[in-house]
């Protein structure tokens, strides 16, 4: 099971490639599929490597994408001292109304 | 609302025009300036600067009057009554940030005590030449409220008069001294703070979700929300919606900009102050403001030791213009005679409010002092002759 | 607990007027990755929201404002610092940071940029510094390295540039930093550090501007700037702010470089007052009126 996944709100997404490209364990990548304004919006290549360390959210300039922990994980981290390095917040029952669209 | 004593010199008080002012604003609730000093009105903000921490506020001189012209309205957002003082090239440099008060609504006064122009001119001597700028100097359309006192007397009345006409319809104020009013000294009556009448800032009662910033009462006014309670103001500059935010489209500047003009000319009756004697069965009517007016006073009353029906009409606001008086006046007299200090501002708005059913003459001085009354008293005498 | 029941909102957008959304920054803008850091910070120093203004400039990153959910100030060209001088010393209670651009806060604004640090305004100021001025369309900024190729010098520039932490330490700031929109958690953990600063505080953040700067100068795209970020950054905290400018295509030194203790503008008025009057000095939480 991953660590974590990410949800994209493609129709925000200007492919400028920085969450592929920072992305710490090439999670993503470019999908050949394109959102309403023509950019090629990315998806989760490798979702089993997805640690949920949100990197790709904090490097998104159009606030299009962000990663969060597992339920399981974010109880393991929650169980361990509190670490600066936490990135995602604990998946509180706040249901989102976008598709979590990640092809 | 009365005045917060705390603010209030009450007594008989031997002051010059800019400290009476000073204590106008004071007196209106003033708790913050921002400042720079230039001649002749540095006196203004060096008494507030002496007296607010006293009183309870803050004085601070800025490092240029653009500084000093925006730091009074963030004042204003933070909650407080906020001016500034300046004089011509200072004025000039606040324009950006007059314009700034106008589009956003910020409720602030700006005292300019006008002196010889254009450029450095005459730091020290009179003149009357920025009020067709405080109209019009910033670019756009917009409305604005302008206060002409000629005694230090008027000079802390007509302050007050200021900030609460700005709390009331939320744009800059200004109160349009000129070097010899500032600097003249005379008997300032200061009433206890139970006899001044101060407007309170119209601060929404409605809470921050059923609140939009600029959506007007009936009087054409929104009121203001406080900051740091939730509200989540968005205040720009840019042409913007009634939530405050950028709307590019052209209704929406139509909508915008006819509202910012036409809340000051809607209520222009509410508004306009003037002083007016013996109009009826006169022949002809001297208009004047500020320093002039004392002059204008004395040529007059030697008219009438002459025999001639003179009227004397003073602008106390001399924007919104008294269009509708001045209108009235040419209606039944044979001429309008104008002395200001300039080439001829104020006639302007004379003329075009005369509609020609009357002769206007314009009574001019380039400043640097005061008109000799035998100046004006010869303009009375050929428009009566003639 | 199913694993896929609910999913949680990104981080970012409690602080975003949504209802503003998508914003008008081009693709690969570093604008909106700053603000990623900034509302990581917000979260990380529990930052009370209510009362934090946000007072920007005019340009790219002055339109911050108006995108996020404070009480925000959208004020004249080169004129926040002024305005949010003013909004603080008339509510203290107020946090109030600047974030605008390099253009803004350093030519027009640069007067007021000293004389606020010389004082000490307990200000936090966010300087997005993308080495042009981009919302007009590319023209040359204090900051634009020379022999680069801008709208007003299509010959090349041959202005010198501007060290900004040079320029703002020397004017008196008591905290100073450096970072890149590639350095998106160090930047995160600057502003953090930043909000428990009294006093004016500054974080220079180097963004790429694909379609003037990089664009005109053949430099590539947003990525490619990152990347050469990425690349050429070196992190020398502590290091002489003398020894941080930047060239056109030289080593970025980023980092913390400057965090010292001065007292604040308002705590220098408070105890001048109180030393002069005693007494008779009126302290108000606010100078608010009724």
């Amino acid at each position: 099971m991953a660590k974590g996944s990410v949800q994209i709100v493609v129709e925000r997404c200007k492919a400028c490639g920085f969450c592929v490209e920072f992305c710490p364990t090439h999670v993503l990548a470019l999908s050949s599929a394109f959102n309403a304004k023509g950019y090629h919006t990315p998806y989760m290549v490798h979702p089993e490597k997805c640690s949920g360390c949100d990197l790709c959210g904090m490097y998104c300039p159009d606030f299009a994408i962000f990663g969060f922990k597992s339920a399981e994980e974010t109880k393991k981290t929650q169980a361990k001292p509190e670490s600066k390095e936490a990135a995602a917040p604990p998946p509180a029952a706040v249901e989102s109304e976008e598709a979590p669209d990640a092809r | 609302m009365h005045a917060d004593p705390a603010g209030v010199l009450t007594g008989s008080h031997f002051l010059d025009g800019d400290h009476a002012c000073c204590e106008g604003a004071l007196a209106a609730g003033a708790r913050f300036s921002s400042g720079y000093p230039i001649t002749p009105s540095t006196e203004v903000v060096e008494r507030f600067a002496s007296r607010v921490p006293t009183v309870g506020g803050v004085f601070i001189q800025m490092e240029d009057e653009l500084a000093a012209s925006i730091a009074l309205q963030g004042a204003v957002w933070g909650g407080a009554k906020a001016f500034t003082v300046t004089s011509g090239p200072g004025f000039s440099l606040m324009m950006e940030h007059i314009g700034y008060a106008a589009m956003t609504e910020t409720p602030c006064v700006f005292v300019d005590v006008q002196r010889g122009g254009p450029s450095t001119g005459l730091p020290t001597l009179p003149a009357q030449a920025d009020m067709m700028q405080a109209r019009w100097g910033s670019h756009g359309d917009y409305a604005i409220i302008a206060l002409c006192p000629n005694s230090p007397q008027e000079c802390f009345d007509l302050t007050i008069t200021a900030f609460n006409y700005a709390e009331k319809y939320r744009c800059p104020v200004f109160v349009m001294l000129d070097e010899v009013v500032g600097h003249m000294t005379e008997k300032v009556v200061i009433p206890p703070a139970e006899q001044i009448d101060v407007e309170p800032r119209r601060y929404t009662k409605l809470p921050p979700e059923a609140f939009a910033l600029y959506e007007p009462d009936a009087d054409l006014v929104p009121d203001m929300p406080h900051v740091g309670e939730g509200y989540n103001v968005h205040v720009t500059g840019l042409t913007h919606d009634e939530r405050g935010y950028p709307d590019m489209r052209p209704a929406v500047q139509d909508r915008l900009v006819k509202r910012l003009v036409e809340k000051i000319t809607k209520n222009v009756d509410k508004i306009t102050l003037f002083e007016e004697d013996q109009i009826d069965g006169a022949d002809v009517v001297v208009v004047s403001y500020g320093i002039t007016s004392r002059v204008a006073q004395r040529a007059i009353d030697m008219a009438r030791a002459k025999g001639v029906k003179v009227g004397k009409f003073r602008l106390i606001t001399a924007w919104p213009f008294p269009e509708k008086q001045i209108a009235a006046i040419a209606e039944k007299v044979k001429a309008l005679v104008v002395p200001e200090l300039n080439l001829g501002q104020m006639v302007r708005e004379v003329e075009r409010a005369a509609a020609g059913k009357a002769t206007v003459r314009l009574v001019p001085h380039a400043g640097g002092s005061v008109h000799k009354p035998e100046d004006i008293l010869n303009a009375i005498l050929e428009v009566t002759r003639g | 607990m199913a694993e896929t029941l609910v999913t949680p909102q990104n981080p970012v957008e409690q602080f975003l007027r949504m209802d503003r959304i998508p914003h008008i920054w081009c693709p690969g803008c570093g604008i909106g990755t700053s603000v990623n850091s900034f509302a990581r910070a917000l979260v990380d120093a529990q930052i009370d929201t209510k009362h934090l203004a946000i007072v920007s400039g005019i340009g790219c990153s002055g339109r911050v404002a108006g995108y996020t959910k404070f009480d925000s100030f959208h004020t004249t060209h080169g004129r926040a610092i002024p305005f949010a001088t003013g909004l603080k010393l008339a509510n203290p209670k107020m946090n109030v940071v600047v974030y605008s651009g390099d253009g803004d806060l350093f030519a027009i604004g640069g007067n007021h940029l000293i004389h606020a640090a010389r004082r000490n305004v307990d200000l936090k100021v966010v300087c997005v510094n993308n080495l042009i001025y981009a919302m007009t369309g590319g023209q040359t900024a204090p900051t634009t390295p020379g022999a680069v190729t801008t709208s007003t010098n299509p010959y090349g520039t041959y202005d010198p540039a501007f060290n900004l932490p040079y320029l703002v330490e020397a004017a008196g700031a008591v905290y100073v930093a450096r970072w890149t929109a590639f350095h998106v958690r160090q930047l995160a953990r600057s502003m953090e550090e930043m909000f428990a600063k009294k006093g004016f505080s500054f974080i220079e953040v180097l963004s790429p501007c694909p379609t003037l700067y990089q664009r005109r100068n053949k430099m590539g795209d947003g990525l490619d700037t990152m990347k050469f970020y990425k690349e050429k950054s070196k992190v020398r905290n502590g290091a002489p702010t003398s020894e941080v400018g930047l060239s056109k295509s030289g080593e970025i030194v980023v980092g913390k470089f400057v965090d010292r203790e001065r007292n604040d503008y308002g705590m220098l008025m408070h105890d001048r007052m109180v030393e002069a009057l005693g007494d008779d000095y009126v302290e108000t939480e606010a100078c608010s009126c009724q």
